[in-house]
């Protein structure tokens, strides 16, 4: 049986970008459905009743909400390239770590990109990333997940990538790169998997965004 | 093979999220030292074992720590793999529902009641009324007419909201509402769950956790 796989979203969220990321890892064909957030289609609101939100992956007609729901159920259903750690000790601490950054480190780095940079927002999202740059150090590994990438890399590895377009848009600085050496080496690493790449918008797709979101269209 | 030896749950008795996970060790029949917080004045080894929220719970395993409560819940099953029952359905498509579901209970349900006894001024207490009946009818809207909220068996999603059931008579007090009369499915669902001896033989009585409440808006001078 031929697995029919539909992935609703939008270019420009992370939380899509880490399941089509998933996907790649996992060489799965999936037809990738561009919401409008504005205007959301019937789909979208049958498929996912409760939240209304994306991404929703929706597998042989049955869709799956939450990006981190998907992806355990990704790696669940499609064998080939591990994304969870089987040891039950390592995936509590994917989960954690997972949730830290969805919890507390990107509604800070979120706060600080929509405030433009103001600088009580930027200290929080500071001490945040703090969390995760000693959790690197101590791992001391490629990876969060090791030498290959896993849940945690997918959720947040590419981090400065994303800043990194909101600081063009804005033109200032919200990370300091040299605060946090181990995320932004991280970060390069990320980028530099195929199966990451091909899964974030482009650079200028994502520029383009946030220039339109602070009305600075071109 | 995990051993019942060396498990420690650093707690405190009333915490709805603490209570999942002594339900879920129950489930399994996990021996563990049980260690009370005071959140008022935590333990060294609480802020070194969850430095980043410094929260409770925590599980120490073999003295590796687990934090946040619905992930020490699939710790628990995974560990324990080999005691039943399985707190998580087999089913790929079904462990992903329990997954959200759990989920849910915190974003939603935990929100929206603490709401009721932390608002102040009658016209919010009714908005947050209005929101809480909304949120357990969508519960409602899942479990439909299965014993339990995912698949057939008690597990995950059942574990994550049971607790908040303690709520309800602090709730409908404050409130000035009436959870059982609103949402009956629920009800018998919280009935259902009671009949386990995990639930019943865990969860504090409801008229404790008022109690508990109305010292601690004491303290806040309401």
């Amino acid at each position: 049986m031929t697995d029919e796989v539909k992935l609703y979203g939008v270019e420009v969220s992370p939380f899509v970008a880490r399941v089509k990321i998933a996907l790649n890892l996992k060489g799965i064909n999936y037809e990738f459905i561009q919401e409008d957030l504005d205007n959301k289609s019937p789909d979208l609101l049958k498929y996912n009743p409760v939240l209304k939100k994306v991404p929703v992956l929706v597998h042989n007609g049955n869709p799956i909400s939450e990006s981190l729901v998907i992806i355990e159920y990704i790696d669940e259903v499609w064998k080939g390239v591990p994304i969870m750690p089987k040891d039950a000790y390592e995936k509590a601490q994917a989960q954690f770590w997972a949730k830290v950054i969805d919890d507390k480190c990107h509604p800070a780095v979120l706060k600080a990109i929509l405030s433009h940079g103001e600088e009580q927002a930027v200290a929080e999202a500071d001490e945040q990333l703090q969390f995760l740059e000693n959790e690197l150090k101590v791992k001391g590994s490629k990876f969060f997940g090791g030498d290959n990438i896993g849940l945690v890399d997918i959720c947040a590895g590419y981090t400065i990538f994303w800043v990194g377009a909101a600081e063009e848009a804005l033109g200032i600085e919200l990370v300091a790169k040299d605060k946090f050496p181990k995320i932004t080496e991280w970060s390069d690493n990320c980028i530099n998997c195929q199966a990451v790449k091909d899964g974030l918008p482009t650079r200028d797709g994502l520029v383009a965004f946030y220039n339109r979101l602070f009305g600075k269209a071109e | 093979m995990a051993g019942s030896d060396d498990v420690i749950l650093l707690d405190f008795w009333v915490s709805a999220f603490g209570l999942r996970v002594r339900i879920a060790l129950a489930e399994k029949g996990i021996h563990y030292e049980y260690r009370e917080e005071n959140l008022q004045n935590k333990s060294p080894l609480l802020l070194e074992m969850n430095p980043v929220h410094k929260k409770i719970p925590v599980l120490i395993h073999q003295g590796k720590p687990v934090c946040e409560s619905n992930i020490i819940v699939q710790y628990i099953d995974e560990a324990w793999h080999d005691k039943s029952p399985s707190l998580l359905p087999s089913d790929p498509y079904l462990r992903a529902q329990a997954r959200f579901w759990a989920d849910f209970v915190d974003k939603k349900v935990y929100e929206a009641a603490k709401k009721i006894w932390m608002t102040e001024g009658e016209e919010d207490r009714q908005v947050a009324k209005k929101e809480l009946i909304e949120v357990l009818k969508v519960l409602e809207g899942q479990l439909g007419e299965k014993p339990y909220m995912v698949g057939e068996s008690f597990g995950l999603a059942d574990i994550a909201m049971i607790p908040f059931s303690v709520w309800f008579h602090t709730l409908n007090e404050i409130g000035k509402m009436n959870i059982e009369r609103e949402c009956p499915k629920l009800a018998a669902w919280v009935n259902r769950c009671m009949e386990r001896e995990s639930v019943s033989k865990t969860l504090p009585h409801p008229h404790k956790f008022y109690e508990f409440v109305l010292e601690m808006q004491k303290k806040k001078g309401h």
